[in-house]
């Protein structure tokens, strides 16, 4: 197991001096009490019961909300560091948009031999559906979350793109919030750039994304599987703070060639859907035919251009775990420019080579399933035991191309509060992109996971994660 | 707004305004036993259960014991009862939930604080000595959600189909309450002139909180006409029948002229209204209270219903 020791510390440095960006928290932190700061710690957990910032977890008897704990260190990034990694961010998501459009058009870049054509044919993200189809606006994903890990002073590299439903932006929302509720001295004290325009931005993106026959302000619509979700909460509230309708599937309805809600004086159509439902369950007459989620007809209105369905359904195949060992290239063929954020070194178990390699070196790699999410289904080799280990290579074996493996990084750590003063865990960073014909806009910081126990390398929430607020300073 | 949400709006008013209800009806009859022997005290408890219409439930898990202790469980938690104080707040809550959108934040926490308090206070069997606690408890967790409704909400279309739901479930439940105990207030030979009457008079009062009103409003007489007057009749007193009908009409006026135009509910109350209009009570009694009563019932209920149909509520 990576030793906290041996990564890099975002806050100080190995000689426990402070990095600049923590220069103005120090001095802060030093002031505090610390009996009141526990306090403090105490009573963050009761605002977010009340509030009700909750989230369900899959597989849980009691359907019971939990919450996602919240550590109050905030983490800091410097303005130059952000700059740099803006650029990295904005290129990639540009590639992202123009590989999603080549893949379900000419698909150049497997003519050019550039990624392998059963990468696209054999995968289950790919939507035959959507071929020859081009969405309102020319936008695939329009909200996208990259996730960034740190290894060093300049090293960030993508962990992960999520271009189908990206979440957690609510939770960045609410940590900002909480924190200007229980410390709002060190807003004034610090420059850090705000946040709060997120949803207000949402919405002006959703609309300049909106399909021609919509009128000059777009219905926007949020569609969400239910209350029983795992991320229901967010889903309300970003529709609340956008003042978007939060409709479900029971809602909508096709007429006259256009999908409409159920409202109290009668069906009323929607010019952008921002839709939280997978792609599988948005129209049982295309995808799965059991699906009560969605609206049948759906896309049939959506290739005739009466509706705009946020993220595009099959936008999967662009940040599907096998097609992220290709980003390197990908970036390269669609913006002629060396890719500004580098990939973790990837192992596509497909290659027998490569395959081979990860089978010898198990204990010191981490394996995911090409198609999983939230941490489920995968193997962190250094804390895994030798049963464990055997268990997952025979399953590797029998199914070589599900899995990729990557080295087990020494992720950057940032002090956590606990009840001895600063402890440093182990954290990643997800910032949230907006994409319209307008542009690109990435809010100032993100959404920061750490994972809150010690040594501990798995920062999702489903695994007993934590978040922080991100701080981006000011110049 | 979304017929899905008018809907989550209006349940969530009623579950909270039923969870309200039943806990004052529990303090009228918790009261009532206290100042009764044991036999009078179980047809006390009995007409509890009656009135909230759970007869068969409660019989079906406790037979015919209806001992204070069991029933106010069965009314404040029991699994058994979907009508419990318990079950009502968790059903409101879960209604807001689901349209927070339609909600202030201030009105949501609200809710959501109330049930995760009610929750903690009923988690176990409720024993005599805390059973006062629990009951000023539950009221007070709905005060504070009425007051954030009425300090936040804007006076809308959502404010409205709330405050219908409020009103049509207070309505009915204050029927229900004359429905099971009408017979206490027919002038009857036997008791005229007894210490009985005078305290199920008064208990009547009490299971709708009226009992000071009433004092006030009489000077401390109490006879059944004018209890029943003023149950009935009195749009002064907030919990009356004629009250909730000028809460109702006003909203769904606020909502012919947000939409801008009625419907078949304004058509039905409109009905309703007259109906109550044109009675006194001497009218009433002569054609009988318990027919009255339960016209009013039915008609309350064929109003929601229309509400229902008329904004969508459902597919």
């Amino acid at each position: 197991m990576t030793q906290a020791g041996s990564s890099f510390d975002e806050m100080f440095a190995p000689d426990g001096t402070v990095r600049p960006a923590y220069g103005g928290y120090r001095e802060w932190y030093e002031a505090q009490d610390q009996a009141l700061l526990r306090r403090k710690g105490a009573e963050a957990e009761g605002f977010f019961r009340s509030t009700g910032i909750t989230f369900n977890v899959y597989g849980d008897d009691a359907g019971e909300e939990r919450l996602i704990p919240f550590d109050m260190v905030p983490r800091i990034v410097t303005a130059r560091e952000w700059r740099r990694l803006s650029r990295g961010i904005e290129q990639r998501v540009r590639a992202l948009n123009a590989f999603l459009h080549d893949i379900y058009h000419r698909q150049e870049i497997i003519r050019a031999g550039r990624v392998p054509l059963r990468l696209i044919a054999e995968n289950d993200a790919f939507l035959p559906q959507m071929i020859g189809l081009v969405p309102p606006g020319g936008i695939y994903t329009h909200i996208v979350g990259i996730d960034l890990v740190r290894t060093g002073p300049d090293d960030f590299m993508v962990l992960e793109d999520n271009a189908r439903t990206p979440s957690g932006v609510s939770y960045m929302l609410e940590n900002r919030e909480t924190m200007m509720a229980m410390f709002p001295e060190l807003f004034s004290k610090l420059s850090v750039r705000p946040v709060q325009d997120y949803p207000r931005r949402l919405a002006k993106s959703l609309a300049a994304c909106a399909p021609d026959c919509a009128g000059s302000r777009p219905v926007v619509a949020v569609l969400t599987p239910g209350i029983y979700n795992s991320a229901y909460f967010e889903h309300a509230f970003l529709a609340d703070q956008m003042g978007a309708e939060l409709v479900e599937g029971s809602d909508l309805r096709v007429i006259d060639g256009r999908v409409a809600m159920r409202t109290t004086r009668g069906y009323q159509p929607i010019d952008v859907l921002y839709r939280r439902v997978d792609d599988e369950y948005l129209d049982p007459l295309s995808f799965n035919p059991a699906s009560a989620l969605g609206v049948p007809g759906i896309m049939d209105v959506y290739r005739a251009g009466g509706i705009t369905i946020a993220n595009a359904p099959g936008t999967g195949i662009a940040d599907d775990k096998a097609i992220y060992s290709f980003m390197p290239e990908i970036v390269e063929f669609y913006t002629g420019e060396k890719p500004l954020l580098s990939n973790v070194p990837t192992w596509r178990c497909s290659e027998p080579d490569s395959l081979a390699y990860v089978l010898d070196n198990l204990a010191e790699l981490v394996v995911k399933e090409v198609h999983g999410s939230g941490g489920y289904g995968m193997l962190i080799g250094p804390t895994s035991s030798k049963k464990e280990i055997s268990a997952f290579a025979q399953k590797l074996r029998a199914k070589p191309h599900n899995y990729i493996a990557q080295p087990t990084l020494a992720l950057s750590t940032v002090p956590i509060f606990t009840r001895a003063g600063l402890a440093p865990r182990h954290v990643d960073l997800r910032p949230f992109v907006l994409v319209s014909p307008k542009g690109i806009e990435i809010t100032p910081g993100g959404l920061t996971r750490v994972a809150l126990k010690k040594g501990s390398l798995v920062v999702n929430s489903s695994q007993g994660g934590g978040t922080k607020d991100s701080w981006v300073l000011e110049d | 707004m979304l017929g899905r949400t008018a809907n989550g709006v209006f349940w969530m008013a009623r579950y909270l305004e039923r969870a309200e209800n039943t806990s004052r009806l529990l303090e009228a009859g918790f009261r009532m036993a206290l100042t009764r022997d044991a036999e009078a005290s179980h047809d006390e408890w009995r007409s509890l259960i009656a009135t909230v219409g759970f007869t068969h439930g409660f019989e079906a898990a406790n037979g015919s014991d209806y001992s204070g202790e069991r029933v106010w469980n069965f009314l404040l938690r029991d699994k058994a009862n979907p009508g419990s104080v318990l079950a009502m707040i968790e059903a409101a809550r879960t209604n807001a939930r689901a349209v927070r959108t339609a909600l202030t934040r201030e009105v949501w926490e609200a809710v959501n604080e109330s049930w995760m308090h009610l929750r903690e206070a009923l988690a176990r069997p409720v024993r005599e000595a805390a059973l006062g606690l629990v009951l000023a408890t539950i009221r007070r967790q709905m005060t504070m959600v009425r007051g954030a409704m009425d300090g936040t909400m804007l006076r809308n279309e959502i404010h409205n189909f709330s405050r219908i739901g409020t009103f049509i479930e207070r309505g009915d439940n204050t029927a229900r309450i004359l429905d099971v105990k009408y017979y206490v207030l027919l002038p009857s030979l036997a008791w005229v002139g007894s210490s009985l009457d005078n305290v199920q008079w008064e208990s009547v009062l009490r299971s709708v909180s009226g009992e000071r009103a009433y004092r006030w409003l009489n000077a401390g007489a109490m006879d059944p006409r004018g209890i029943a007057e003023f149950l009935v009749l009195d749009q002064r007193f907030p919990r009356s029948l004629a009250f909730c009908i000028d809460k109702l009409r006003s909203n769904l006026r606020g909502l012919a002229h947000e939409y801008g135009h009625e419907t078949s509910a304004h058509e039905l109350l409109r009905a309703l209204g007259t109906q109550f209009h044109e009675a006194g009570i001497d009218q009433i009694f002569e054609s009988g209270l318990h027919e009255f009563i339960h016209e009013f019932i039915a008609a309350n209920q064929q109003v929601a219903l229309a509400i229902e149909a008329d904004y969508r509520f459902v597919a």
